[in-house]
């Protein structure tokens, strides 16, 4: 054998992606059987691919369709191959990137409870009114909102409350839809 | 008019109408239904295994030596956890199964009852799709509808889950309709003519040519293996082949190559690092294909033909990927290459066929015999030649003899390698050559076999002889795990940790104990008497070939190395063709 070919290292060529890390948001045309939800998450773990948000919702019930928003972060090779592997799946009707064909609108929706006296319950409300967060319970010394909007919006409004006395938060996670008169 | 069923009788009904002759099994509590409306026909045979997951790669032998769907039936529990192995070995070599489990009653499930598991839950990323059956109603529908999804597109395995209170409701039947499948899968199987236009334009242009086919070819039928010949009779291009892709181009033509990839030859890999058009056809730039990526063929223009289209620029960015079945794609290849010319390109191919010939005559596949001991190489060429006549089958298990078999069996027709590329199981061959003998009674079936491949699934031989299988498996006993040891040698300063197979087991002595018929050969003189006397023997036969323990398997690319890197054999004849600097990359 030629000695100085000895090989080091692993069974595996190992090369690492350097390009750009982006966030996109997926729309997924499905039809809504047992376990398409476990289908398309499993597909996110096998493959080590990134699930940042994922909402599930029968959309079309004659039709029995159902539609998953998630919002993921790869590089654009691996969003290629996120969006073939996600159509190989048999229930899957069509995949959206709505990100790369612009223009979408994206909304997200959480409840945020605060609690407080004084003058911070007076600042709570404050905030709440300049985000539009409607009040949907309260008690003598606590909040709870409905916001609705953008993720960021949300993200803000969350921190800004986190030294008002924020106790917890539920997120709706995504949706999205794309504008204008064309469907998916 | 729909008949009224049980849930048994409609799987054993559907069956019959998808053409299923054979199936592989095993019973238990909740199959049992179906099991009884086995018993009440004779138009399928049952083939009894001895382990589940021999039943999965008898499924698969069977289907990848017919084109025909391979089918599994498996108890709940146990039976099909057993089977995962053989699922996933499917899922990776694209074999078309469909693997009928029982389930406990819908009622109980989800209580931790008796023999339940998580079937579909389990399976879920190890096959092509699964179900799991609430509703009798659903039954037939959902199997006439695995049958489609396993055996189109990207073959692969399907799952079906049948709790056992289904395969007692009566429903009714109904029989296939052509296509049926969920609206939302449609494999595209016919390609756009306008790329295989620029297909053909960029062939035209090609002065370095090379095809490198893979199992693709195979999965699309015979008609596809005789199209390739035909289209390289025509462009004149030289073939190379991955494991998988074997037999679909024949060895003995003039413009094979042989394998290429990690063990593949030397001229095969270097046409592929110094080409200027690479057509990939239904192959899917395994890592032992590519070696080093960044270094993988820098100067060639790709194109690429798969079926799936998550296959195309997954591990290798191609410049012209077409989507559809290899068989019409190359139908179309040849009809438009045969409107553009008549005329041979071999004039200006001449150069690098010629540096091909360079390249060919290193004799990378050259090793030194011995005459007191077998070499694994001699063993399958004096194999070879005793059989070149017959009808012949080769199965492997996984390790340096499955790489030997890969590249001193000649294969001329497809088919005829069945062999576990992508899992790389290890007991995949014995049970994969019952089930390709099922298909093909009269046909000779072998297995090239290590012996501690052979250990896993080595009950099955009790199946060869309950069924009157007359395998032959040809054990190349070097009495180590030689790939393990190879790496360990390579890798590893040669601490050869738990790599050697201690306490063999008699294997002529076991052969006899399961009723069959035991050989064992040590010295090269015996060898061809030996192998005639297996050959002659009406039934199945352990052949304990023993041969030198640390043989290593050559060429290779190692590890993070490109293709014109390879480590040669001592006895290569790189003098004249190679200058020093590139010796020292040799
Ligand atoms: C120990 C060991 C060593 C190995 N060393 C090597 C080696 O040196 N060289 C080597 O070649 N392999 C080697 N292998 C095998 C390797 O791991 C892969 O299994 C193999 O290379 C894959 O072959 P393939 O690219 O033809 O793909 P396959 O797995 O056969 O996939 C076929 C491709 O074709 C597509 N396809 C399927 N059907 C159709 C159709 N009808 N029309 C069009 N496209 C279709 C599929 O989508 C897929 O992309 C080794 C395996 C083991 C266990
Ligand atoms: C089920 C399984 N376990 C472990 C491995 C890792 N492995 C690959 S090759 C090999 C050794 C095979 O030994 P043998 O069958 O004797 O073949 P040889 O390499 O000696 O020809 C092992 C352990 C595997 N491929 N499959
Ligand atoms: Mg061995």
């Amino acid at each position: 054998m030629n000695p100085h070919l000895r090989a080091s290292g692993s069974a595996y060529f190992l090369t690492t992606d350097t390009a750009k890390i982006e966030r996109h948001t997926l729309s997924v045309l499905v039809d809504n059987e047992p376990g398409i939800l476990a289908r398309i998450a499993g597909l996110f773990s096998a493959r080590g691919f990134n699930i940042d948000s994922l909402t599930v919702s029968e959309t079309e019930h004659e039709k029995g369709l159902s539609r998953i928003t998630v919002v993921t972060v790869a590089s654009p090779k691996v969003l290629a191959q996120i969006k073939l592997q996600l159509e190989r799946l048999i229930p899957v009707h069509r995949v959206h990137d709505l990100t790369a064909e612009g223009k979408s609108l994206e909304r997200e929706l959480a409840l945020v409870k605060v609690s407080g006296t004084g003058e911070n319950r007076v600042e709570t409300l404050r905030l709440a009114d300049a985000f539009r967060a409607q009040v949907v319970d309260a008690s003598i010394e606590s909040f709870v909102f409905e916001i609705t909007g953008k993720s960021t919006k949300i993200e803000q409004f969350i921190s800004l409350m986190m030294p008002l006395g924020l106790v917890e938060v539920v997120r709706t996670g995504l949706a999205a839809i794309s504008r204008g008169p064309d469907r998916m | 008019m729909a008949e009224k069923m049980t849930g048994a009788e409609m799987v054993v009904q559907a069956l019959k109408d998808q053409g299923v002759a054979h199936v592989f099994g095993y019973p238990g509590g909740a199959v049992l239904p179906i099991y009884d409306s086995l018993f009440q026909q004779d138009e399928i045979e049952h083939i009894l295994v001895r382990h589940e997951q021999g039943a999965t790669h008898m499924a698969e032998g069977y289907a990848r030596s017919t084109g025909k769907v391979g089918v599994v039936l498996v108890t709940s529990g146990p039976g099909a956890t057993n089977a995962v192995t053989g699922l996933t070995d499917a899922l990776l070599d694209s074999i078309p199964l469909v693997c009928l489990t029982g389930q406990v009653p819908t009622p109980l499930i989800g209580s931790d009852a008796f023999q339940e598991c998580d079937t579909v839950g389990i399976t879920r990323n190890c096959t092509k799709h699964n179900y799991l059956v609430k509703d009798v109603a659903d039954l037939p529908r959902i199997i006439h509808e695995a049958f489609h999804i396993a055996s189109t597109g990207r073959p692969g395995p399907v799952v079906i889950d049948i709790p056992k209170d289904v395969q007692f409701a009566l429903g009714d039947y109904a029989g296939p309709v052509a296509h049926q499948s969920h609206a939302s899968y449609k494999p595209q199987a016919k390609p756009d003519l306008v790329e295989i236009e620029q297909a053909v334009d960029l062939m035209l242009q090609a002065k370095r040519p090379v095809c490198y086919t893979g199992g693709g070819v195979i999965n699309a039928g015979p008609r596809a293996s005789e199209l390739l010949r035909e289209l390289v009779e025509l462009t004149g291009f030289p073939v190379t082949s991955t494991l998988m892709g074997l037999g679909a181009f024949p060895a003995s033509s003039d413009k094979w190559l042989g394998m290429l990839g990690m063990h593949g030859t030397y001229e095969a890999n270097l046409a592929m690092h110094d080409c200027d058009l690479m057509i990939n056809i239904g192959a899917r730039f395994d890592d032992r294909i590519t070696g080093r990526l960044d270094a993988f063929s820098p100067n060639s223009t790709k194109i690429h033909v798969d079926i799936d289209p998550s296959s195309i620029n997954k591990n290798v960015v191609v410049d012209l990927p077409i989507i559809g079945d290899c068989a019409n794609v190359l139908e179309e290849m040849v009809r438009i290459w045969r409107t553009r010319t008549n005329e041979s390109r071999a004039g200006e191919l001449a150069p690098w066929m010629a540096q091909i010939e360079k390249w060919r005559s290193v004799n990378c596949l050259g090793y030194e015999n011995s005459s007191d001991v077998i070499k694994p190489q001699y063993a399958i060429e004096r194999l070879a030649a005793a059989v070149k006549e017959k009808d012949v089958y080769i199965t492997t298990e996984v390790g340096q003899h499955q790489m030997w078999a890969a590249q001193y069996f000649p294969f001329d027709k497809p088919n005829r390698l069945m062999t576990s590329g992508g899992l790389g199981t290890m007991g995949y061959g014995l049970p994969a050559a019952v089930g390709v003998q099922v298909a093909h009674r009269d046909a000779l079936v072998i297995d090239i076999a290590g012996e501690a491949s052979v250990q896993m699934t080595m009950q099955e031989f009790s199946t060869a002889v309950q069924f009157r299988l007359p395998i032959k498996i040809f054990i190349l006993n070097n009495e180590y795990m030689g790939m393990v040891r190879q790496w360990q040698e390579l890798l590893h300063g040669s601490r050869y940790s738990q790599s050697y197979s201690e306490s063999l087991p008699d294997f002529v002595k076991l052969a006899e104990a399961f009723g069959g018929k035991g050989i064992r050969v040590e010295h090269p003189d015996e060898l061809d008497a030996a192998i005639k006397e297996m050959l002659d023997h009406d039934g199945p036969v352990l052949f304990d070939c023993r041969v030198v323990k640390q043989e290593n398997c050559l060429p290779m690319i190692p590890s993070g190395k490109a293709h014109n890197e390879m480590i040669l054999p001592d006895t290569a004849d790189i003098g004249n063709i190679i200058d020093e600097k590139g010796r020292s990359l040799v």
